[in-house]
């Protein structure tokens, strides 16, 4: 069957077949690997990406349901103008270990930020508990989406 | 790489061609919402539909909205706009607390109301919450629609009263002036299954002390149609004292014929019920006296 779905801005169309995952669609036929690929149960939240604005988990999203959404990706995070300021948040507060789960944790970061541009600790350990995350003990990536609660300047000039 | 086997895929714009689907497929069709049980059990092959209807386009049927003296909500609402929706908070609060340990924000945004009904999986929460609220749902067909209670909805593990050519659309909840209501769970991690949980719905009379009308839902234990009807006899017309909710919690965890698995053995469980019953019950007479919110 054909597919027809927005990533990172751009409408790409591709034959699939009906039980592909949107995380596979996404990093083997469209070569974005920044979705990472982890439990394939929905448990550890490794492929989140956003759906219309909202954070899904890819791995439990058919390709063919996708078809006329908007996808958003780690690759489309960055602007004209530079990183987004979760991007940023990450680097300056340390946001990341390994980075296995960093892009999920981000996408999720973003969908927060975009509907709760000042979230308390509380409200963003909250939105990020369905990523797991084996080595920063969440501390340092709280800090990192406060860090970019406070520097959102660059995101007004990337959206 | 867990991959789900071959199957044909549709997507329905609206109800009459969603029922279209599933009369020209029969009874090899399936249809999806927000796809967080029915894919994962398709992945193991617990779950093999040769026809997969998407119905996600059906945005008509996502709503929570007041109706008369009832409170509508479409099958198609996500998880996460029960958790978020006023309406809901004002009159059952036991919606937001069920749906606040309901996996997760991701999961909850996929995940639907409809899809949780008619998944009747035992450790589903929202079956309880349906049944202690005695929930009436309405099932479209293409010769109509009917209405069942929450009650007898499911008919087994993953069973319901839904036929093949037919769709869960809404679920009614009638509005009791004077109730209180709340839901507790023990999970072993965040996000997971209940070991076991309860919700209950406590209807004061005008004096803030009898139970006029009570009911208690159970999740994962067992119990017949998802509630505690000795249970609810045992309170209803009786002060709402703690010797009294104790009393009711205990018959309710009497009622329930738990499993030993990974979640814990059945003595353990059956313990859970009787309190997790009790907290529920506290909590909810608590909120019908305006005392918690």
């Amino acid at each position: 069957m054909q597919v027809t779905m927005t990533v990172n801005g751009t409408e790409v169309t591709s034959e699939i077949e009906p039980r592909l995952l949107l995380v596979h669609f996404l990093r083997d036929h469209l070569g974005l690997t920044g979705t990472h690929w982890g439990c394939d149960t929905s448990n550890c939240g490794i492929c989140v990406v956003s759906m219309d604005g909202l954070p899904v988990k890819s791995c439990t999203v058919l390709a063919a349901m996708a078809g006329g959404r908007e996808i958003g990706t780690v690759e489309g995070m960055e602007g004209d103008d530079g990183l987004d300021p979760v991007q940023e948040g990450f680097m300056q507060e340390h946001g990341l270990q390994c980075g296995f789960c960093t892009p999920a944790m981000m996408i999720t970061a973003r969908a927060l930020l975009d509907a709760n541009p000042d979230p308390t600790p509380q409200e963003i350990r909250q939105a990020i508990c369905g990523t797991v995350c084996r080595c920063t003990g969440y501390e340092n990536i709280v800090r990192a989406i406060r860090w970019a609660a406070e520097h959102p300047a660059l995101a007004e000039v990337v959206a | 790489m867990q991959t789900p086997a071959p199957f044909e895929y549709e997507r329905a714009t609206s109800v009459g061609q969603a029922l279209a689907l599933l009369e020209r497929y029969g009874p090899e069709a399936r249809l999806v919402a927000g796809g967080h049980s029915l894919l994962p059990m398709m992945k193991l092959r617990l779950a093999d539909p040769a026809y997969l209807i998407d119905i996600n386009d059906l945005t008509d049927l996502d709503y929570i909205r007041i109706d008369g003296d009832s409170i509508a909500i479409g099958a198609m609402t996500r998880h996460a706009a029960l958790l978020a929706s006023p309406v809901l908070a004002e009159h059952y609060p036991i919606f937001a607390d069920a749906e606040r340990v309901i996996a997760d924000p991701c999961v909850r945004n996929r995940g639907t109301i409809g899809g949780s009904l008619c998944q009747a999986d035992p450790s589903e929460d929202l079956p309880a919450v349906a049944s202690a609220l005695s929930a009436t749902l309405v099932i479209q067909g293409t010769e109509g629609s009917r209405t069942v209670a929450a009650r007898g909805f499911q008919t087994g593990p993953y069973e319901t009263v839904v036929g093949p050519g037919e769709i869960l659309t809404e679920v009614r909840i009638p509005i009791r002036p004077g109730a209180g209501s709340a839901y507790e769970k023990v999970e072993r991690r965040a996000g997971d299954w209940g070991a076991t949980a309860g919700g209950c719905v406590v209807v004061l009379g005008s004096d803030r002390e009898t139970v006029i009308d009570v009911g208690i839902g159970l999740t994962a234990v067992g119990a017949p149609h998802f509630c505690a009807e000795a249970a609810e006899a045992e309170l209803r017309g009786k002060p709402a004292t703690p010797e009294n909710l104790a009393a009711a919690a205990a018959r309710a965890a009497a009622v329930t014929k738990p499993q030993t698995d990974q979640r814990g053995p059945a003595d353990y469980k059956r313990h859970l019920a009787g309190e997790l019953t009790r907290r529920a019950l506290r909590r909810a007479v608590a909120r019908a006296r305006g005392q918690e919110a």
